[in-house]
C-alpha cells in the first residue's frame, strides 16, 4: 500500500486512534482519515445515513472490508490483509438497542466479558462497573422485566466490565425517553472520567454531543466534514451544530467557592467568574459548563439591577443571520467561546460588529461532570 | 404377555431412534447454522433437498436407499472397497435411513431459529470477547433452546414411528433390523392380536410419557408437528 494511502496512514497511527477507511454502503462511500485523541469522549456527530454507525463496527471489527486501517497507540486492528478479529480487539460496544442476552440475569450478562479477560489484564473490577453505571439493584432480574433506560445501563456496564481499551457507543440514548436520557448523559461522562477509558460516542443528537464530547467529528454523506475540539467546533459558525436550537457553548471551569447562605457554588473560567444554584462541589474540582444560545442575552453596559447573577465582559467575534432576523453572535470571554442567539433586530440597534466590546448575561446553564 | 422377541424390537427401536437423534443433532446443527448465516444464491436448492423427505412417500425413500445401500450400489460399493459389512439390511443401514428420513425435523427448526436469533448477540458475544466457538456454545445454543428441543422430540418421534423406509431397506431380522413398526404389521398379518396389542400399547405410554416429560421440562416450547 504505497504512495498517497501509506502516506496518509503513517499520518495517523502512532498515539491515538488512527483510521482510515473507504468503504462502499449503499449510495454512497465512507471515506474518511482520522486521528483520534486516546483520552477522553470523541462524538461523532451527523444525520442518519452519514455512515458513523458503519465508522464504529468498521473500528470493532465487526465489518471485514478490504480498504481499511485501524491502529490504537502502536497497536495495529486491521491493515491490509492484517485483520484482528473482533474478538481479540481490546473494545467495548454498546448498541443501540441493549441486545442483552435473555437467557442471563444482569448479572450473567455483566459477567460474560469479565470471565473472558483473563485475571492479569483486568481493569476494571465487577463491583465497580456496577456502582458507575448504577445496577447494583438489579443483578439478579432478567433482561425482559427492565425497562428501556435500565437495559441500557446494564448494557453499559456490560462493555466496561471486559476493561476495554475503547469503549463504542452508538447511539446508546436513541431508543431511551427523554427523562432516562437526562440520567444516562451525566452517567456516562461520570464513567468515562472516572476509568479514564477513551470513547467514540456516535449520535445524531447535537445536545449528547455537546454535553459529552472533547473531541467532535462531523459526519455527512460518507465525509468528514470537520474534526477538532469540542471548543473550536461549537465556535465554528458555520457548520451545522451552530445551527442547532440547541446549539450550546461549552466552558472549561473551576469550582473556587461556595456560599452556604444562598447555596451558590462559585466558578472560575478565564473569562471571569460564574455562580451556580446547587450543591457544594469539591474545591478545585475541573468541570464544564454548558451555556445555551439561547440563555444568553448582550447588553452594551453591564447591567446594574437585574436579577441575572453572571454577567462578564466579552468581545464579539463573529456573526451569522442563520434565519431571517435571528442572529448567533460568537463571543470571546477570556479564553472561552460563548454563543449567544438573538435578534437582527437587536444586533442592529447595538451596532454589534466584530470587535464590539460588550457584556454577556448568563440565564442559566448546565454543568456537565 | 409380550414375548421376549417382542421386547427385543422395542429396545431395538429407541436404540435406534436414540442413534438417529445424535447422529442428527451432530450433522444438523451444522448444516442449519450454515444455511442460516450463508448468502449464497443457490441456497434454495439445498434446502429444498433436505426437505424432500417431507414431500416423499418412504416406500420411495426406502427404494432408492436400498439401491444405494445394496452391494450394486455407491455406498455399498464403498463400504465393499473399504472392507466393511453390507449395509443393506442392517442397523446401520437403518440408521443411514432414519437420518436421512428425519433430517428436516431437525433442520428446519434449528435453520428457522438461527434465523430469528439474527447477527446481533453474535456480535455482542463477539465485543465481549467471545471466540466463534464460544459464541456458538454459550449464545446461540442457550437462547436457541426450544428449537433444539423441538428438534430432538420431533426426530425420536418420527424415528420410532417409521414404517415405509424401514420395511424397505430393514428386511426384518429380529434383533438388527425388526423394530416395533415392523413387529406389530407381522403379527397383525399372522392375526396375533394379543401380541400386536402388548407392542402397540407399550409403545404408546412409553412415547406418550416421554414426550409429557420432555414438554413439562421444556415449558417454553410449542411445537407444532406440521
Amino acid at each position: 500500500m504505497a504512495g498517497r494511502r501509506g502516506a496518509e496512514r503513517d499520518s495517523v497511527s502512532g498515539v491515538g486512534i488512527g483510521l482510515q477507511l473507504k468503504v462502499s454502503r449503499g449510495d454512497f462511500t465512507l471515506e474518511c482519515t482520522l486521528r483520534l485523541p486516546a483520552a477522553g469522549v470523541t462524538a461523532v456527530l451527523g444525520p442518519s445515513g452519514s455512515g458513523k454507525t458503519t465508522l464504529l463496527r468498521v473500528v470493532a471489527g465487526l465489518e471485514y472490508e478490504r480498504d481499511v486501517f485501524v491502529s490504537i497507540g502502536s497497536t495495529v486492528w486491521q491493515e491490509g490483509r492484517h485483520f484482528v478479529p473482533p474478538h481479540r480487539r481490546s473494545v467495548g460496544m454498546v448498541f443501540q438497542e441493549p441486545s442483552l442476552f435473555d437467557h442471563l440475569t444482569v448479572r450473567g450478562n455483566i459477567e460474560y466479558g469479565l470471565k473472558r479477560v483473563r485475571k492479569e489484564r483486568r481493569q476494571v473490577a465487577f463491583e465497580q462497573v456496577v456502582e458507575l453505571a448504577g445496577v447494583a439493584d438489579l443483578l439478579r432480574r432478567k433482561p425482559q422485566t427492565l425497562s428501556g433506560g435500565e437495559r441500557q445501563r446494564v448494557a453499559i456496564a456490560r462493555a466496561l466490565a471486559v476493561s476495554p481499551r475503547l469503549l463504542l457507543m452508538d447511539e446508546p440514548l436513541a431508543a431511551v425517553d427523554e427523562p432516562r436520557r437526562q440520567e444516562l448523559v451525566p452517567m456516562i461522562a461520570a464513567v468515562q472520567k472516572a476509568l479514564r477509558i477513551p470513547v467514540i460516542y456516535v449520535t445524531h443528537a447535537t445536545s449528547e454531543a455537546a454535553q459529552l464530547a472533547d473531541h467532535l467529528v462531523l459526519l455527512n454523506r460518507g465525509r468528514v466534514v470537520a474534526s477538532g475540539s469540542i471548543n473550536e467546533m461549537i465556535g465554528r459558525l458555520d457548520l451545522p451544530l451552530a445551527q442547532d436550537r440547541d446549539a450550546a457553548a461549552v466552558v472549561e471551569a473551576r469550582v473556587c467557592g461556595y456560599d452556604p447562605r444562598y447555596h451558590l457554588t462559585e466558578l472560575e473560567f478565564s473569562g471571569g467568574r460564574i455562580m451556580l444554584v446547587r450543591q457544594r462541589l469539591p474545591a478545585g474540582e475541573s468541570v464544564r459548563l454548558r451555556i445555551a444560545a439561547r440563555d444568553v442575552s448582550i447588553a452594551l453596559e453591564r447591567p446594574n439591577a437585574s436579577s441575572i447573577l453572571n454577567v462578564f465582559p466579552a468581545s464579539v467575534e463573529a456573526l451569522d443571520e442563520q434565519e431571517p432576523g435571528q442572529v448567533m453572535v460568537r463571543l470571546r470571554a477570556g479564553q472561552a467561546a460563548i454563543l449567544a442567539r438573538i435578534s437582527r433586530k437587536s444586533a442592529d440597534q447595538l451596532q454589534l460588529v466584530p470587535g464590539s466590546s460588550v457584556f454577556v448575561q448568563v440565564k442559566s446553564m448546565a454543568l456537565v461532570v | 404377555m409380550p414375548s421376549a422377541a417382542d421386547f427385543e424390537a422395542l429396545v431395538l427401536t429407541l436404540r435406534l431412534a436414540l442413534t438417529t437423534t445424535v447422529v442428527l443433532l451432530v450433522l444438523g446443527t451444522p448444516v442449519a447454522w450454515w444455511l442460516a448465516q450463508t448468502r449464497w444464491r443457490f441456497k434454495f436448492l439445498l434446502e429444498a433437498v433436505i426437505a424432500l423427505p417431507l414431500v416423499l412417500p418412504p416406500t420411495v425413500l426406502g427404494f432408492y436407499l436400498l439401491m444405494a445401500l445394496g452391494p450394486q450400489g455407491p455406498l455399498g460399493r464403498l463400504m465393499n472397497a473399504i472392507g466393511g459389512p453390507s449395509l443393506a439390511f442392517s442397523f446401520t443401514g437403518l440408521v443411514i435411513g432414519s437420518v436421512i428420513y428425519s433430517l428436516p425435523f431437525v433442520v428446519q427448526p434449528l435453520h428457522n431459529a438461527f434465523v430469528a436469533l439474527g447477527r446481533r448477540p453474535l456480535e455482542v458475544a463477539a465485543t465481549l470477547r467471545a471466540s466463534p466457538w464460544d459464541r456458538f456454545f454459550t449464545v446461540v445454543v442457550p437462547m436457541a433452546r426450544p428449537a433444539f428441543f423441538t428438534a430432538v422430540v420431533l426426530a425420536f418421534a418420527h424415528t420410532i414411528g417409521e414404517f415405509g423406509v424401514v420395511l424397505m431397506i430393514g428386511g426384518n431380522i429380529p434383533g438388527e433390523t425388526k423394530v416395533v413398526s415392523i413387529a406389530v404389521y407381522e403379527h397383525v398379518e399372522a392375526l396375533e392380536y394379543a401380541q400386536a396389542h402388548w407392542l402397540s400399547a407399550g409403545l404408546l405410554v412409553f412415547s406418550l410419557v416421554l414426550l409429557a416429560a420432555v414438554y413439562a421440562w421444556n415449558r417454553r416450547c410449542a411445537v407444532m408437528y406440521p
